[in-house]
């Protein structure tokens, strides 16, 4: 059955049919319950499933997902939410010493089946700590997943598969995309959420996007064609572990790669990609692999972050700068 | 019933075995002894008598280079036993990394513990089957995992009653020190614990020092008086009191099991060793206070206990010694004998399901490694 929902309801829904069919799962988080969550991603999940699945905790990072780690060993499975990007960091210790390698430490005899969501990303005019996009720093630590969704569909069914993966995931959600509304087929699964997908087959170049920044390259790959230009725009959806096999299929094809992210530009995810694109299709590529991505500075603020934030006309810069070599 | 203590003073200390070995009632806590016998009492002076050998044996293994670091315990053996031998075995105990004479009383193996010291195992025993967690070197990381863990008990318990919760049911006890007190995952841990009654009682060794530094840095008051500010009952109990210790820690369990929320207890003890294998307590403490302190030491008290109301005889302690020897001899063998896991069981451990990346990297490394058998094959 598909339906036409928001991103945001698409998270709700999935998080829905989750605690509606593992009695083990439950939620928590700051706001979560009676409020819905400050984006409502939560919103009527208390009355229908009640306050002792549907936790309202005390405002403490680092309680929420440890104590989150404590009900994993006991045989629950958790999701909370951290309410954003820039309160992430009281509960990084949790995140990385602890339930990144509780596998590896017990010598695989325990898991932590927790996920983590994280609205993120900027765009949305807010103040600071609000607009952040600290994936990279999870993706360096082994034992944690991290995936991201960019449209409803992936949304309904990539919530659902992290909750069902026995490792720790950190859902990643593009806070300014949950008003994004799309057709959710509810019966057909979305592609494994730890692979990569083409979402516009395209010949001359690759871009790779993920999470907010989907629709754009969508868009720039709509404004190059205007150019006579090919494109083909790759949805990462996994930012941990990467699709490699996906990209490099592309890049075989295309010969050139850009990879876009909201996060810096300097040690971020893109620059893992092109070395490892690199390593895989050097002989392939008709160009160095580019990156649009984010300034080395504290996310801007807002009234400038237009001119922060990878938009289209970065995209076919890029794109230029690409095919000139 | 125990008050929560506002101003927890020396008089407040609860304390039924006084250092020079003399046994005094206590109306609140002789309640929680009334089974203690004479063989319960040599069992606890043979707990600690073996828990201080394997301390020291760990140490001397550590010395001639076998073991990466270790952690002494000695001072804190009646702290350890008392509180260990309070539990029952569905209990789950997060303990830190010194919980040696705690995780003796959960009969976890000596050896399998110095799996983890001799840098062959990341955990080292597994938890699950002695319901004792891995210790935690993140200090007071386990602080909320045993919050969250009560969480847990109580949505299993949801409905059970009082009656039935107190039969049945189970509680956790988090191990923590004057050190880790003061963490922030620690204090969360408490709030979130009391918010939602969890069954946790959390045992505090306060043994004076974090690594160097005094505990007057971590705390202007004595550590029990935060509980008032959690709304959870605090005693206060004499660390080298294993008969103290034990009726405390039986009065929190039983508390926290029967659904009314989180205990703090405070065992007032004293390391009175050094802080690891890497550490020099002459460069911090005077040895006059180490002198004051030898006198309390927890086996000498008991020791004068039993001797005084003659439950035991000479060869009770001639034949512990030979015991604790052959142990120690034991797990002196074992941690020898342990082998060394390959790098390939790391590769494993990392994640639960199939991950691209680990395979991959798996096989680059054992194509590496197969390059230098072949190579060593082609020398020949």
């Amino acid at each position: 059955m598909t339906t036409t929902m928001t991103l945001a309801k698409a998270i709700t829904s999935g998080l829905d049919k989750i605690l509606d069919t593992n009695d083990k799962s439950l939620l928590m988080g700051e706001d979560i319950g009676r409020l819905g969550g400050v984006y409502r991603v939560t919103d009527g999940l208390i009355d229908k499933h009640g306050s002792h699945r549907v936790i309202d905790s005390p405002l403490g990072e680092a309680g929420i997902v440890g104590t989150a780690v404590g009900m994993a060993l006991r045989g629950y499975s958790p999701i909370v939410e951290i309410q954003f990007d820039g309160f992430v960091f009281p509960a990084f210790n949790q995140i990385t010493t602890q339930l990144a390698k509780m596998h590896a430490r017990s010598e695989g005899r325990l898991t932590a089946p927790v996920v983590i969501r994280i609205p993120y990303g900027g765009g949305i005019g807010s103040i600071e700590h609000h607009s952040e996009s600290p994936e990279a720093l999870f993706a360096h630590t082994a034992g944690l997943r991290i995936i991201t969704p960019s449209n409803a569909h992936d949304a309904y069914w990539m919530i659902q598969q992290a909750a069902a993966c026995q490792d720790p995931v950190i859902v990643f959600e593009p806070k300014r995309r949950y008003w994004l509304k799309g057709e959710v087929d509810t019966e057909t699964p979305a592609l494994d959420a730890f692979k990569a997908q083409v979402v516009r087959p395209g010949t001359d170049a690759t871009i790779v996007a993920y999470g907010p920044l989907v629709p754009i390259a969508l868009a720039a790959a709509d404004a190059a064609l205007e150019d006579g230009r090919n494109i083909e725009v790759i949805d990462l959806r996994s930012i941990s572990p990467i699709d490699f096999d996906t990209i490099t299929e592309s890049v075989q094809k295309t010969g050139r790669l850009i990879v876009t992210h909201e996060a810096p530009t300097f040690g971020g995810i893109g620059g893992e990609i092109a070395a490892r694109i690199t390593e895989r299709a050097f002989l392939s590529l008709e160009a160095p692999v580019l990156r649009v991505g984010g300034f080395h500075m504290p996310y801007p603020i807002s009234k400038v972050e237009s001119q922060y934030l990878p938009d289209i006309d970065k995209l076919l810069e890029a794109l230029d700068r690409s095919f000139a070599y | 019933m125990t008050r929560a203590a506002t101003e927890a003073t020396e008089s407040d200390l609860v304390q039924i075995l006084t250092p020079d070995g003399q046994r005094h009632s206590h109306e609140t806590y002789d309640a929680y002894l009334g089974d203690v016998d004479d063989e319960m009492l040599r069992g606890f002076y043979r707990d600690m008598a073996l828990t201080r050998r394997f301390d020291q044996e760990a140490t001397a293994l550590q010395r001639q280079g076998q073991l990466a670091l270790w952690v002494p315990l000695r001072g804190q053996e009646a702290a350890q036993i008392g509180s260990g031998r309070a539990t029952r075995p569905n209990d789950y105990i997060f303990p830190t990394y010194r919980e040696h004479g705690v995780a003796l009383t959960r009969d976890v193996s000596f050896s399998e513990m110095l799996r983890l010291f001799r840098g062959i195992s990341g955990g080292g025993w597994d938890p699950r089957e002695n319901n004792f967690h891995m210790y935690t070197m993140v200090l007071a990381a386990q602080m909320p995992h045993a919050a969250g863990y009560g969480m847990a008990l109580n949505m299993e318990q949801h409905g059970w009653d009082e009656e039935r919760r107190a039969a049945e049911g189970n509680a956790v006890v988090a191990y923590f020190g004057d050190g880790s007190s003061t963490e922030g995952e620690t204090h969360e841990s408490m709030v979130f614990a009391n918010s939602f009654n969890a069954p946790v009682v959390y045992f505090c060794q306060n043994n004076q020092y974090a690594i160097s530094v005094p505990f007057e840095v971590q705390s202007k008051v004595p550590l029990v008086n935060r509980a008032v500010g959690y709304g959870m009952p605090g005693v206060r109990v004499d660390g080298n009191d294993v008969l103290a210790v034990l009726a405390v820690t039986r009065w929190a369990l039983e508390h926290a099991r029967s659904g009314k929320g989180p205990v703090l207890i405070e065992a007032v003890t004293y390391r009175l060793g050094a802080h690891t294998t890497a550490d020099d307590p002459t460069k911090y403490r005077m040895s006059e206070e180490e002198k004051q302190w030898a006198p309390k030491d927890p086996l000498v008290r008991l020791e004068t206990y039993l001797r005084e109301n003659k439950l035991v005889d000479d060869a009770f302690f001639e034949q512990l010694v030979l015991d604790a020897d052959a142990m120690a001899a034991k797990v002196r063998e074992d941690a020898m004998a342990f082998p060394v896991p390959p790098l390939v069981k790391s590769f494993e451990q990392v994640y639960a399901e199939a991950h691209p990346l680990i395979q991959e990297e798996l096989a680059w490394h054992l194509e590496y490694e197969a390059g230098f058998a072949d190579a060593a094959e082609g020398e020949q």
